[in-house]
This record gives C-alpha cells, sequence and structure tokens, in this order.
C-alpha cells in the first residue's frame, strides 16, 4: 500500500496543449480535443501511439475519443461534464501512472456551451427549488456570497479586486478571450445577474479544448521540456449538505482548509513558498473562499486581503495569471493547471510569475481539491 | 388556473408528496425519522444518520431564521420574466432544515438571522408554495 506522502514528485506533466478559445459552432468536442491532443503531443514530442491511458472529461464517448486519436489504452476513464472534475482527474491519472496501470495518460476536456447557448439554469439542471426560481450556480454564488458579506463586512468593491485582477492577467495573456482593461468602477456599475453578483463576477462561457499529458518521474526525463513535478495534493468533497447545488453554508471552510494542510504537507511547502495561486474562479466569491480555506488570510479577512492588488502579477500572490475563468476561458479548471505548468517553465511572457518554483491550483467546489505543482 | 401558470412546477413522488400535501393545508413539513429522530429536507429514501427506511413526516412551526438572500435580475424561465427582479431566500427553520423559498412582503429589514415566517401562496389547484416574509420582530 502506499503512503500518500511517497506519492511526491513522482508523476509529471510533461505536455499541454490548448486550442483557440471561442465560438465555434462548426466544431464538436472531438475536433477541438484532437486539436489540443496534438498541441500536447507535440509540446512533449512523445509518440502519440505511446499514450496508454485516457480520461475525458466533458467529452460525450470515451471510445469515439480514442478512435479519433488512433489509441487503444489500457485505462480508460470518463468523468462527468461537472465544472469540478479537472482536480479529480489530475489526481486519478496520477495514481493509475504510479500503480502502474499506465505509462503515459493523455487527460482530455472540451466544452461547447458557448456555440451552443448553454445556460447553467433553468430545465438544464433541474431542481427541487425550481418553483421558487432558485436555479444556477451564480445564484448559489450569490447567496454565499450575501452571507459572507452580512457575517465578515466584505463588500462588493472588495469583491470587484479579484475580476479587476483576473482581467489585468487576460490583458498580458494574447489568448484571452476578453481582453479590454476593467475597474472597480467597472465591476461596480455593471448589470446585476443575481443581486449582490453582477456581470464581471461571472465566468465566460466559451467553446475549446485542454490536453494534459502525464507520465511517471522517469519516462518524463524523455520528454522535449523540462517536467514539472506534481509535488503534493490534497481531497475532501462536500456532499451531506448537497440540497442546494453549488452551495455550503461555510463556503467549503473545513474541506479547503484539509486540502490545503494535506497538499502542503506531501509537497513540503508553506504559504510563503507559493509563487502564484491557480484558484477555480466560476464566479469570483468562489476565489476569496479559497484565500481563506487555504489559510492566505484568516477566515472572514479575505475582503481586506484582496484590496489594494494584493492578487496582481507583483502583489503578494499572483491568482490566475492566464485570466482565468473569468476573463481567460472557461475550461473548469483545467487550463488552469496547464496555466501552472506554464508559469513553472518560464513559458508566460509579460504575464510570467518572476523565479515561478511553486504553483498551487484549488478548486474549492463541492469535490474541493489542490494541487501543488514544482520545477522538476 | 393552472392552465395559466408559467412557472416551473414542482415533480410530485412518493417521497414528495406528504410535503406538498401539507403545504396545501398551510404547513411547513419536513422529513422526520422514526427511529433516530433526524429531520431534513428535501426528503431522503433512507435516514442519512443512521440508514433505517423507517421515514415520516413533522410539521414546522413555519419560522425560522434568514440566513442569506439574493435577487434574480435574469429569468431562466419564461415565466418569471415578470417578476424581475424577484427574491429569493435561505431560510433556517427552527426545527434545523435549510429551506430555499421566496421573500415576500416589504424586506428593507433583511439582515442575517431576521425572523421570518411562511405563508402560503396557492399557484395551481394542486401546488401550494410556502413562501417567507419577515415577521418585522
Ligand atoms: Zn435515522
Amino acid at each position: 500500500m502506499h503512503d500518500l506522502a511517497s506519492f511526491k514528485d513522482q508523476i509529471a506533466v510533461i505536455g499541454v496543449g490548448n486550442t483557440r478559445y471561442g465560438n465555434f459552432p462548426d466544431a464538436d468536442e472531438y475536433g477541438l480535443a484532437a486539436q489540443a491532443f496534438r498541441n500536447a503531443i507535440d509540446d512533449c514530442g512523445i509518440n502519440k501511439n505511446n499514450i496508454d491511458g485516457l480520461l475525458v472529461c466533458r467529452i460525450p464517448y470515451y471510445a469515439r475519443m480514442g478512435e479519433v486519436l488512433g489509441i487503444d489504452p489500457r485505462w480508460t476513464l470518463t468523468l462527468p461534464p461537472h465544472g469540478r472534475m479537472s482536480g479529480m482527474g489530475i489526481i486519478e491519472a496520477a495514481q493509475a501512472l504510479a500503480t502502474g496501470q499506465a505509462k503515459y495518460v493523455a487527460l482530455m476536456y472540451a466544452n461547447i456551451g458557448r456555440s451552443r447557448r448553454v445556460n447553467y439554469g433553468g430545465d438544464e439542471n433541474p431542481s427541487t427549488w425550481d418553483p421558487w426560481g432558485f436555479t444556477s450556480p451564480g445564484a448559489a454564488h450569490a447567496m454565499m456570497f450575501r452571507r459572507h458579506m452580512e457575517l465578515y463586512g466584505t463588500t462588493t468593491r472588495q469583491l470587484a479586486e479579484v475580476s479587476v485582477a483576473v482581467r489585468y492577467h487576460a490583458t498580458l495573456n494574447p489568448d484571452a478571450v476578453m481582453r479590454n482593461p476593467i475597474t472597480i468602477e467597472d465591476h461596480e456599475s455593471a448589470r446585476f445577474i443575481t443581486a449582490p453578483l453582477r456581470l464581471l463576477d461571472y465566468c465566460l462561457i466559451n467553446d475549446g479544448a485542454v490536453c494534459i499529458i502525464l507520465t511517471t518521474k522517469d519516462r518524463a526525463q524523455d520528454a522535449a521540456k523540462r517536467p514539472v513535478m506534481i509535488s503534493g495534493f490534497g481531497c475532501r468533497d462536500s456532499f451531506t449538505q448537497s440540497a442546494i447545488s453549488n452551495f455550503d453554508m461555510d463556503f467549503w471552510y473545513p474541506a479547503i482548509q484539509q486540502a490545503g494542510v494535506e497538499a502542503r504537507a506531501m509537497a513540503g511547502v508553506g504559504h510563503d513558498d507559493i509563487d502564484a495561486l491557480m484558484c477555480y474562479d466560476n464566479f469570483s466569491p468562489t476565489v476569496l473562499f479559497s484565500l481563506e480555506g487555504l489559510g492566505f488570510c484568516e477566515k472572514g479577512e479575505s475582503g481586506n486581503y484582496v484590496e489594494g492588488g494584493t492578487l496582481q502579477l507583483g502583489g503578494k500572490l499572483p491568482v490566475n495569471t492566464d485570466g482565468g475563468h473569468l476573463s481567460n476561458s472557461y475550461m473548469q479548471g483545467w487550463a488552469l493547471n496547464v496555466e501552472a505548468v506554464r508559469q513553472l517553465r518560464g513559458e508566460c511572457g509579460a504575464r510570467q510569475v518572476k523565479d515561478c518554483e511553486v504553483v498551487q491550483y484549488v478548486q474549492s467546489t463541492p469535490c474541493t481539491r489542490s494541487i501543488i505543482y514544482t520545477r522538476g | 388556473m393552472s392552465n395559466e401558470y408559467a412557472k416551473p412546477l414542482p415533480k410530485i413522488t412518493k417521497l414528495t408528496k406528504p410535503f406538498w400535501d401539507h403545504a396545501k393545508a398551510g404547513r411547513v413539513a419536513v422529513q422526520l425519522c422514526r427511529d433516530c429522530g433526524d429531520v431534513r429536507f428535501p426528503p431522503s429514501p433512507v435516514c442519512p444518520r443512521c440508514l433505517s427506511d423507517n421515514q415520516g413526516w413533522r410539521v414546522t412551526q413555519g419560522r425560522g431564521t434568514l440566513e442569506s438572500w439574493v435577487e434574480f435580475h435574469r429569468a431562466y424561465w419564461n415565466g418569471f420574466a415578470d417578476d424581475l427582479p424577484y427574491r429569493v431566500c435561505l431560510v433556517r427553520l427552527y426545527e434545523g432544515p435549510v429551506f430555499v423559498s421566496n421573500l415576500v412582503g416589504p424586506s428593507d429589514h433583511s439582515k442575517l438571522g431576521a425572523p421570518v415566517r411562511a405563508v402560503f401562496e396557492a399557484v395551481t389547484d394542486e401546488i401550494t408554495l410556502p413562501k417567507f416574509e419577515l415577521t418585522g420582530e
């Protein structure tokens, strides 16, 4: 049996790839995912026929994906199209590699929600609360943020710091969907979707695909680029209060705390070692909840913590340097893991974090996961 | 009346029917485990605490505290378009379970922990929705 600590630095990311992000009505999931796969294969320089592990997420049929890529894996896993599967998938694939079930795993994600006009609410996601008109993940986050405002005095101007910082990073990313800079005033005057949240608190909805290729430490030495190591991870689900989807009365605080403690312990790093945070930003309040849960600030103090550009490049803790879900691309965490890799390789140009050695990913959701990546 | 109602209606199942029967009679009921006393909403096929099948219902006081609220400015169903903006609240019933509903009546004094009570709106011949208002206490 494995001691979790023995996973430290055993599995590496060797290849990452993505499509362009936007509105592609003529493409389907397989076509987009195949482009991302080809880019990830080019990135790591291995023969695609060496891929013997396949993980697909938000892609309808794993076998069709394998057919399109021309591979017969010995390990395959499908994850549901929920926005919290990237952390779970990467950890599952790492364990498959560590236990010898596969030698190279390709993790594939595609989303065509923009061109197919997905609303993320209403009859798409029936729930107990539809008769009262309560629907959509954004409304659940609005419900949490109102609670945070009431409990701790957090303001929407403080919340705006998240959207402004992440948008600033998108202005430095030539591939980002939203590249015009915004101010706190722009945030405060944007239209409400579900008050207290406004348009600029909501993630984008766009098409695109991401591929990540993982292998073991030893095999990673043969890849084209210096590997990025999975140094730690932590996990905790919150299912016992699931009647209100995407909502937690305590902002998932205990779960985030546990995932953070586990990930840091496995990686052997402290808060001050973390050079950048890739934080699942489906809605801007999630970033505040994540900062508190991970212990970058005290519980209830995230509003004060983020004031004055803390989360911007050059600030105390750069967050979502690619522009995140709010401004780069809604790839449901997958693109944030790609950005972690690119930062650690030093490939990020104008948005590069100086001397970047440790990057943490976190998804604060009913399935909370955190992964700590380091330079190999 | 039911022909004109354009908002989503609950899907009544064997599990949820008692809740809607109570609501029609002007009561908010929560599921009760007859073995261990656990209460919850929405109902569950077995008790999440002790896994017993032996489940019944408890009528609550229909009172609780305001735990949060939001205001919808977008209609995800056409039936809500004329109500925009409309308010949704999160209530913790005094008996324990939390309940999502609409906050009706004056809301200027909305604050965390404010006491609320249920009011009942018959929206079709079959369905009555419990909603909540601030008691002003
Ligand atoms: Zn029980």
